[in-house]
């Protein structure tokens, strides 16, 4: 491992050396990892001193760790040395509104349906772009400055209230969790800072959209959601990219904390490129996702639409420390051609009377493979703990896969526990049906999947809700008849 | 008079085996054709060609309906042009209430022939006036299609179906199999009140039972893949007196 190391080091480092020393300035560093990467990276950023130790700390674990090989996806092994770990949008300087932003970035966002403007105006949304590395748009920070709500590039929070990064960043998501997360830790480029001020309800839904741009690029998000004691949050993630032909490394870290009787909303409707149907090309999505009820009687609730990815790599979880706190998961994940999801959650019981509610839907067609994944972990300490787990699976055609991973760690016997699994199939008989009532096979297939899927899109923000729908019918167009 | 339905040497079958051997047939506006049969003389099959199911292959001859090659259309093509089959075994959709579920059904008719969709409001209360049709409680409509319906609801909603699609053409494929006496009276008042002078049935069974409530015009009997006799009611009569074999013992003379 050493000396192909220090080999890797030698052919990737010179030339990256000779990249970044003589030109600072420079957009996008020539692929590779080492120290002088992370450095780079945040030198680029202008972190304080102990940030780039903790990157630094989390390269070094990195490095001594291994890639996870449990998840039940396959693909080519990765060069970590072969991916890009810094670009950045042109621009240097960020844009203070809308007009100074590159036009053709907002033709792209046209084409991709996603309306900033009228998003702005009519549905009250902040929105925080994040393109490649660097934010380049930041809205309603004046409307949300007055309740002394933060919302920012985390790279902005570095810089006007590191002593609030300093405290929470990676609390919940340690760089040592797991090889993704200690990779993000060293080299994510920029993400979402988001603090909530005690007692305060944001009033309106606070979103992202990532976008992966440049060629070859991983992208390492990191975000960072507190919510003080007795606050309310609803965070939006959307993401669609582009069709490309080479596989994409996506390593997000999200992190949430939840103090006392405060709540976040987290929800994601993930459509990135999920490689042709084929299977070449699409993005590899490996996400560490996690909140923490820090305080009693708070309560944390994620909802995923997942129709993207060739590879998705994704468990949304919840410390449940605080007593009589919540956790939720609700989840539709979509799979067709080739795509590969192994996602679930983990509900780990800590405080008393703590409650989870786990609502799966896997959807596969193709010869694509679904899997559900999740942990139900109930410590010794947690008195009165209640879990209710649903996982549906619906199969489209004869030769897709859906899988299921239920697992329980019960420690206490006053738990209560409740499983309900179905697999379902939307075969021939229930099409001809539709079609004896005028609904073609198309139609048909995104009514009965949005029937399935309801209990989820339900708890999206309506806006996304119907967004998701049209979605969930795109990603299933072709996959039967 | 164009005929709504003519079939002129229809042969069918499913993989090598052929099971509809030369079916001639012309249904009138206004009218009520019965087709009966002993099990496996091809009415469900008959039933499964017309309404397009692709298990089939048609082999030879001709259907028209309502001066177009049904043949050609898709199957949803020929239920928006006013084709409508009352399964034998309605299938259940879990998640997809009945509500919309026939929402979907009726815009995509409306869409086909130009018109707007109805308003909400009007189209709910037309929906609870059809559910009246089949004394089905309205709440049914909230309920995943036919998700735990009993044998008889789930019949009583292709007829509420059929109430709400206002079909130029409605195929019944046995749907008196599995019904009590009530439920049998229910379903059969809910075609007689969807009878018009510019429809018509074929009500397919194997029993006359159903047909002391929805009475036939023209009755056929089906044997071994053809029509093999027609005449007006009083042959189901003399069917369920004699049974099928007097039939059976004709047809092989003739053959």
């Amino acid at each position: 491992m050493n000396s192909e190391q220090s080999i890797l080091d030698d052919v990737v480092g010179s030339e990256y050396k000779y990249g970044f020393t003589t030109d600072i300035e420079q957009e996008l560093l020539p692929p590779g990892l080492n120290e002088d990467v992370v450095r780079f990276i945040s030198a680029k950023k202008e972190e304080p001193e102990w940030m780039l130790e903790w990157r630094l700390k989390a390269f070094r674990q990195w490095q001594s760790m291994q890639e996870p090989v449990w998840p039940n996806v396959s693909y080519p092994k990765i060069d970590f040395q072969d991916i890009i770990y810094w670009a950045a949008p042109k621009k240097k300087d960020g844009p203070a509104s809308l007009d100074e932003v590159d036009p053709e970035l907002l033709a792209t966002f046209e084409k991709l349906g996603i309306p900033l403007e009228e998003q702005k105006v009519l549905a009250g949304v902040a929105v925080d772009v994040v393109l490649d590395s660097v934010s380049v748009k930041t809205t309603f920070q004046d409307k949300l400055k007055e309740l002394g709500i933060i919302f920012c590039p985390i790279s902005e929070a570095l810089r006007d209230h590191p002593e609030l990064v300093r405290q929470y960043i990676g609390s919940v998501v340690p760089p040592s969790d797991n090889f993704y997360a200690a990779l993000n830790s060293a080299v994510f480029s920029d993400g979402s800072f988001v603090y909530i001020p005690k007692g305060v309800r944001c009033p309106i839904e606070l979103s992202t959209y990532f976008r992966i741009n440049a060629r070859n690029t991983g992208q390492f998000e990191r975000t960072l959601i507190i919510a003080d004691a007795g606050s309310y949050v609803s965070y939006l993630e959307g993401c669609t990219a582009p069709q490309r032909d080479e596989n994409q490394l996506h390593a997000a870290v999200v992190e949430l904390v939840a103090h006392e009787r405060a709540e976040i909303k987290y929800s994601t409707v993930q459509n990135w490129f999920p490689g042709d149907k084929d299977g070449n090309g699409g993005i590899y999505n490996f996400v560490t996702k996690r909140g923490i009820c820090e305080g009693a009687h708070s309560k944390i609730s994620w909802t995923q639409v997942e129709t993207g990815s060739a590879i998705t790599w994704k468990y949304p979880s919840v410390v449940l420390k605080g007593d009589h706190s919540i956790g939720e998961f609700y989840s539709v994940a979509v799979t067709n051609n080739k795509q590969q999801a192994d996602t679930g959650t983990k509900m780990l019981h800590v405080g008393k009377h703590t409650r989870s509610r786990i609502v799966s839907k896997g959807i596969s067609a193709g010869v694509s493979q679904n899997s559900y994944r999740g942990l139900v972990k109930v410590l010794k300490v947690a008195e009165g703990a209640r879990n209710f787990s649903q996982c549906d699976s619906l199969l489209i055609g004869d030769a897709c896969g859906a899988h299921t991973f239920p697992y329980l760690e019960i420690a206490n016997a006053t738990a209560t526990v409740e499983h309900e699994a179905t697999t379902s199939k939307i075969g021939e008989d229930i099409l001809f049906y539709c079609n004896q009532r005028g609904i073609d096979t198309e139609s048909a297939v995104a009514l009965i999947v949005n029937g399935y899927a309801r209990e989820v899109l339900n708890q999206l923000p309506m806006e996304f809700a119907v967004e998701a729908q049209k979605l969930l019918a795109i990603s299933l167009e072709g996959s039967v008849g | 008079m164009t005929p709504i339905l003519s079939i002129q040497q229809l042969t069918a079958g499913i993989e090598e085996r052929e099971i509809l051997k030369g079916i001639d047939l012309v249904v009138n506006p206004g009218e009520v054709h019965a087709i009966m049969g002993p099990n496996g003389s091809g009415k469900s099959t008959l039933a499964s060609v017309l309404a397009g199911r692709e298990d089939y292959t048609v082999t030879g001859g001709s259907v028209t309906f309502m001066g177009k090659d049904l043949l050609e259309m898709a199957p949803e093509e020929r239920a928006r042009e006013g084709m409508f089959l009352a399964f034998q075994y309605p299938i259940e959709i879990p998640g997809v209430s009945t509500a919309n579920f026939i929402k979907t059904a009726v815009g995509e008719l409306r869409k086909h022939r130009g018109h707007d969709p109805l308003e909400p409001a009007a189209f709910l209360a037309l929906m609870r006036e059809k559910m009246k049709l089949v004394e089905m409680d309205s709440s049914f409509l909230n309920r995943s299609l036919n998700e735990g319906f009993s044998g008889g609801e789930k019949k009583r909603n292709e007829i509420f179906q059929m109430a709400m699609l206002e079909p130029t053409l409605a195929v019944l494929d046995e749907t008196d199999s599995g019904l009590d006496i009530d439920a049998l009276r229910i379903v059969a008042h809910g075609v007689n009140a969807l009878r018009s002078p510019t429809n018509a049935t074929v009500v397919i069974t194997h029993y006359q039972r159903l047909l002391d409530y929805i009475v036939p015009d023209v009755v056929h009997v089906l044997w071994n893949g053809r029509i093999v006799r027609s005449g007006d009611k009083s042959l189901a009569l003399e069917l369920e007196k004699r049974g099928y074999d007097w039939i059976k013992n004709e047809a092989a003379v003739e053959a």
